[in-house]
């Protein structure tokens, strides 16, 4: 009996609720879905082992390889402009005081938004009859032709990527602050006396200062870019003609329109099995002693 | 940090740099404002402007059309199921992972950061044949079961590097008045950590309100629909009557709105918490 009661017994009934309560949200369905891949099933009747048909399937499929690039586009672009723009935002917002918290929560806000509500603004912004792209035309400036560009195949991804991004990118600010307000002072004072100049001290005091912080955004940019769902989904629905379809769409539409538990449980598990590789990748570099 | 004396042009510069920047974020919510009390025929000759006259009529239309009574219980209750359940079960386990030192613990945190590490997609659709399977679907109880789980990485997490700092003395005078262990977490961990309780349940709280994903697949009744969802129904229904969809978007952000003005630092320090922790 004693051991049912011991300090470390104890200690694990704490954990235990926790633990059945992810298990059986995340982890039992994770390894359900590992074993389905393997199969072709279509939600009812009898399951076959198919082995590893459905991955060869799917390097096959049309669609799968458009969405597999519409997501390393989705990856670049969010690797590029957010965190160019954040971390010239974050350096200017050191060098003044008055209203910087205004600026802050400013910047921060459009974060909290729920998907839904970013994407009614942003739908409502490039209206073919109220947007910005037909009111200029009203006023006589012909830059932009009056067509929602979510409705083009050719700006369709871009433009949700857009929306996303900016809903995204004061995140980015208010986490590179935070990571430049740890950098010691007098190292700046100590680049004042050498004569630096401002971009000088921003690319070899502050950028290696906050590189844990700057990888790290790094990190969860390129995780987050895979399941990207919401935007693509309440915008465009992955058309038109796949012209934003990602991987997430195209999983969701297979399972729920199409019921290919298999198939789409293949593609879950790519996606799966790609997290982890960019997980271990910035882990060994951390085992490796990059300060990260 | 004075990062260098500005001059004060270079000064100017970087306020006006600041400001268009800032205005890009802001404006477009103040456009929903706007167009939210604006009434449906000025959309065509006013359509980004201050509306000429003011129609607070959108929010009775959109409230009594959308039936928000009901949908606003809707996403109140999942929030604050979530909450219940999530708080419950991962104040406990961050207690003990903090506290109680269990052996084996580090296999556990692993297993947490790997949870947190799966996308959605990998699980969504097992997940959605057992709570069929259960008898969970198109209920709230389901969802909030799905809520905590996610979440439960996350909070656990926070509450660990919040009670890890308590002092353990604490912990071994009330053992040697005779607590119990479940004594020594909600008669003296519980009560000295609320300001970590309250960060994670605006977080939490924040991403069930706002979750989009799992509502729309587990919940398929217009009635048992939280607001996320219907305003997605909304808006193919109503399509071009935006002061109704405008108004139904700024009630979604309204407690947002506010629950943001008291407690801004801890938002951000929450919603923030996994970089300075890297």
């Amino acid at each position: 009996m004693s051991i049912f009661f011991s300090k470390n017994s104890i200690a694990w009934y704490f954990i235990l609720p926790v633990l059945a309560v992810h298990f059986m949200v995340v982890a039992l369905p994770s390894l359900l879905s590992l074993a389905l891949c393997l199969t072709d099933w279509n939600g009812f009747g009898k399951i076959n082992y198919v082995g590893f048909e459905n991955f060869y399937e799917l390097f096959d499929d049309r669609y799968f390889k458009k969405a597999v690039w519409h997501n390393i586009i989705w990856t670049c672009l969010f690797l590029t402009v957010p965190i160019a723009l954040a971390l010239t935002c974050a350096y200017l917002l050191t060098g003044i005081t008055k209203g910087q918290m205004l600026f802050r929560l400013c910047f921060f806000f459009p974060y909290m938004l729920a998907s839904i509500i970013s994407c009614q603004i942003w739908k409502y912004i490039f209206h073919p009859l109220y947007g910005l792209p037909a009111w200029l035309n009203s006023k006589g400036i012909d830059l932009i032709p009056a067509v929602s560009p979510f409705t083009m195949k050719e700006t369709s991804l871009y433009a949700v990527a857009f929306v996303d991004g900016w809903h995204f990118w004061g995140f980015l600010v208010v986490i590179y602050i935070t990571g430049m307000y740890q950098v010691d002072n007098s190292l700046y004072e100590a680049a004042d006396i050498e004569g630096a100049t401002k971009f000088q001290k921003f690319r070899f005091v502050t950028l290696p200062l906050i590189r844990p912080i700057f990888i790290f955004s790094i990190m969860i940019i390129i995780i987050w870019s895979i399941p990207t769902f919401d935007y693509v989904w309440i915008l465009t629905q992955g058309g038109p003609a796949y012209s934003s379809e990602v991987l997430a769409t195209n999983l969701y539409s297979q399972a729920f329109d199409r019921f290919n538990v298999g198939y789409s449980s293949a593609i879950g598990t790519l996606m799966f099995i790609y997290t982890i590789f960019i997980v271990s990748i910035f882990g060994v570099l951390r085992k490796l002693g990059w300060e990260i | 940090m004075i990062v260098a004396k500005y001059r004060k042009r270079e000064l100017v510069s970087n306020y006006t740099i600041l400001t268009i920047l800032a205005l890009t974020c802001i404006l477009p919510i103040m456009l929903l404002f706007f167009n939210s009390i604006k009434p449906q025929e000025e959309f065509g000759i006013n359509p980004f402007g201050f509306p000429i006259t003011i129609r607070l009529a959108n929010f009775v239309d959109a409230w009594i059309m959308g039936e928000y009574a009901q949908i606003f219980l809707n996403s109140s209750k999942l929030v604050i199921g979530t909450l219940i359940l999530n708080l419950t079960v991962s104040g406990l386990a961050g207690f003990s992972l903090a506290k109680l030192y269990p052996r084996g613990s580090n296999a556990f945190l692993v297993y947490l950061l790997v949870g947190v590490s799966i996308p959605a997609q990998m699980f969504i659709l097992p997940l959605f044949l057992m709570w069929k399977e259960f008898g969970l679907m198109n209920t709230h109880l389901g969802l909030i079961i799905i809520y905590a789980g996610l979440n439960a990485p996350f909070a656990t997490f926070l509450i660990r590097s919040y009670m890890i700092q308590l002092p353990d003395e604490l912990f071994d005078a009330a053992k040697i008045d005779g607590a119990n262990t479940l004594q020594l977490f909600y008669r003296i961990a519980l009560p000295i950590s609320w300001p970590v309780f309250l960060t994670t349940g605006l977080v939490v709280g924040l991403a069930v309100w706002n979750e989009f994903l799992f509502a729309l697949t587990f919940v398929h009744d217009d009635s048992k629909k939280p607001i996320a969802t219907i305003l997605f129904a909304f808006q193919s229904r109503f399509e071009n009557n935006w002061g109704l969809v405008n108004a139904s978007a700024v009630m979604m952000m309204a407690p947002i709105v506010i629950l943001f003005m008291f407690f801004q630092r801890r938002f951000i320090a929450g919603l923030t918490s996994g970089a300075s922790k890297g």
